[in-house]
């Protein structure tokens, strides 16, 4: 064992099994453990104690609407891909009370929570939630306006990131370039060996958490492994998103037939931004007690699927499917870039493996792309 | 535990999305299903703080009802009293239609962009409002009146559906008095109305103007604002001298809800205020 702790951007191995003095080291340290396991036939993000809770040999096959976990003989905690949730559940929280009002003698007391959020460790996030992580930075927390909700959550997180080892057939972070290595924006990075873990350190805290781990520098021999493992799950990507010509060719085309053609398969349900990592849009509603005299003004997330979500006095901006979707992707690929100077899609595939009618978003514009307009 | 972990202490930054309380000061009648709520802080901090630019707009909350984004109408000279000219449409609206002086109401603001009066300074400018349209036009026009020297012709296009749905009809006179030249339309006369009749772009057939030196500023609803823009453009004043005012849903005015997002723009941040040339490419797309 070695005595000291290894130094800020070092590679290291581990052994697979003192994962565990991790998550140990992580608990003493207050931290809520948050991390990938088995639940309903999905690998889920909740709360985890042990390396047991992980999906160990658990691999998700995945494709347009499709899901399926199947147990494969490697042992393996993380040959999963991303499943339906992700990270922003917890930094984003769907539902989140904004602050409780009581009216008396003819004034009001106004009250924002008081309780602390939970100091979250992320265990097993991927490269493309990395790059969502840091695009939701940029919307909720990066303009003169701050999501105090968001920022007091995000400021305390611990992220253990994983190197993908496979990618599903939705996944193209290769295309949008933010995966499948993460290469910032964590504290420790883990690519799982067979034998062993190879974890990059990304900050004093993350070497913080090897303590009473016993780790070796990493050899010449382990990285090379380790980097074909990134390659391997790389060439797998089999979709691409072609984003050169990005966002005019959108802009261009906004009266594209392939809209009224999408919207005959859309059902306008908002699951693709319910599992999207960057889908951001809420609402907030007001919930009193029956005689008025107090209220809980609570945020809840919205989708711009949702009928209401444009309404104004006298109807809704976009009243059908068509412009609905056309207002999802084109903000999504296009004027996202415009606001916030990246894409808001990281190439994860959720939006495609949890489309009930399998609508899937790089053949939307390759559909677009094919005809047209110049 | 070792002062490499993150810090313990959490920075808590003011939520954005908590209300300051004002009280309701007076509620003026201007128009049918129409009337201006004057309000002020009800912390004195608060009152002393708030200053706003023509234009600009503030969130009004009710507990258990909800809130809505509503232009301030008032002097921006005076910020200390604030006033909403408000149409009673949906639920929060009817709500506080139903306030009365001494009842309170939650404020935050103001929000958004504001009308160009700076880019105005010396020029001329022509005012283009379409019922309610009007409330976010005033602050401007009380601007100017301030220091009416400052700028050239100043002219007030205005119409509304029928007579008794034009605002702000008592201060029409004092406008003209003072140098503002107010041209009135209605869609639809009464047996008493004696002015034009028709849609409000048509009064611009009165406008004579030198473009080179002429701002437009438009609010109403977009297909007036459409052809608004048409009959300025007809006119050969250039699309970056035409500003229009837009409406969206917002449920935040910060940036975060999405709900007012129009291409590119959020119109709470960058909005409500907009220039023609910005958002040209998108402006009058359907169902956009």
């Amino acid at each position: 064992m070695s005595p000291s702790l290894p130094r800020v951007s070092a590679s290291v191995a581990i052994p697979k099994a003192s994962l565990q003095q991790v998550f140990d080291n992580l608990r003493a340290a207050a931290y809520l453990l948050i991390g990938p396991t088995v639940r309903d036939g999905a690998v889920v993000l909740e709360e985890i104690e042990r390396l047991d809770d992980l999906p160990l040999g658990w691999i998700d096959e995945q494709q347009p609407g499709y899901y399926r976990l199947r147990k494969t003989r490697d042992n393996h905690y993380f040959d999963y891909s991303v499943g339906p949730h992700s990270w922003k559940q917890f930094l984003h929280p769907a539902r989140l009370r904004l602050f409780s009002i009581e009216k008396n003698d003819g004034s009001w007391t106004i009250r924002p929570p008081q309780e602390m959020p939970p100091r979250y460790a992320f265990i097993g996030v991927r490269a493309c939630d990395l790059a969502a992580i840091a695009i939701q930075d940029h919307v909720l927390i990066g303009s003169e306006f701050q999501d105090s909700h968001y920022a007091a959550r995000r400021e305390q997180v611990f992220v253990l990131a994983v190197n993908c080892s496979r990618a599903t057939s939705s996944c193209f972070c290769a295309s949008m370039k933010t995966g499948p290595k993460a290469t910032g924006g964590f504290d420790l990075a883990l690519t799982e060996l067979p034998d062993i873990f190879l974890a990059e350190i990304g900050s004093e805290a993350g070497s913080e958490m090897l303590a009473n781990v016993p780790w070796e520098a990493a050899t010449a021999f382990d990285q090379g492994r380790a980097s074909r493992v990134i390659q391997h799950a790389e060439r797998q990507n089999e979709r691409q998103m072609q984003t050169d010509d990005l966002p005019e060719l959108l802009y261009e085309n906004l009266e594209h037939s392939q809209w009224d053609e999408v919207a005959t398969r859309c059902l306008s349900c908002a699951n693709c931004t319910l599992v999207c990592p960057t889908c951001f849009c809420s609402t907030v509603e007001d919930v009193s007690n029956l005689r008025g005299t107090s209220a809980e003004r609570i945020r809840v997330a919205d989708s711009c699927f949702n009928r209401d979500f444009s309404h104004v006095h006298g109807g809704n901006i976009r009243p059908s499917i068509r412009s609905r979707y056309r207002q999802w992707l084109t903000h999504k690929l296009a004027s996202w870039i415009d606001q916030f100077g990246t894409s808001g899609c990281v190439g994860c595939g959720r939006c495609i493996t949890w489309c009930p009618v399998g609508i899937e978003i790089t053949e939307e514009v390759n559909a677009i792309r094919a005809k047209a307009a110049k | 535990m070792s002062t490499a972990f993150p810090a313990t202490e959490v920075r808590h930054p003011i939520d954005p999305m908590l209300p300051s309380l004002a009280m309701i000061q007076a509620v003026k009648p201007e128009a049918y299903g129409i009337s201006t709520f004057s309000m002020a802080f009800v912390d004195s901090e608060d009152r002393a703080n708030y200053h706003f630019q023509p234009g600009q707009f503030n969130m009004l909350y009710l507990p258990g009802v909800g809130e809505v984004a509503i232009s301030v109408s008032s002097d921006p000279g005076e910020p200390e009293v604030l006033g909403h000219t408000i149409r009673y449409a949906g639920s929060v609206t009817r709500a506080i239609g139903r306030l009365k002086p001494g009842d309170v109401i939650g404020v935050r603001g103001p929000y958004g962009s504001h009308w160009p009066l700076n880019k105005t300074l010396g020029n001329n400018l022509v005012i283009v409002a379409g019922g309610i349209g009007l409330a976010p036009l005033r602050p401007v026009i009380l601007s100017i009146l301030r220091q009416r020297d400052a700028y050239g012709r100043v002219l007030l296009l205005y119409g509304a559906r029928t007579p008794a749905d034009l605002l702000y009809t008592d201060e029409f006179e004092s406008w003209q008095q003072r140098g503002i030249e107010v041209h009135v339309t209605v869609d639809l006369a009464d047996e008493n109305w004696r002015g034009q009749v028709g849609v409000v772009p048509q009064l611009f057939y009165r406008v004579r103007v030198d473009h080179k030196k002429t701002v437009v500023m438009t609010c109403g609803p977009e297909i007036m604002m459409r052809f608004v823009i048409y009959e300025a453009l007809a006119r050969r004043i250039p699309k970056e001298s035409i500003f229009i005012s837009m409406e969206r849903n917002m449920k935040c005015a910060v940036g975060f809800c999405g709900h007012c997002q129009f291409g590119p723009t959020f119109i709470c941040k960058e909005g409500p205020v907009l220039n023609f040339a910005a958002i040209e490419p998108f402006f009058g797309k359907e169902d956009f």
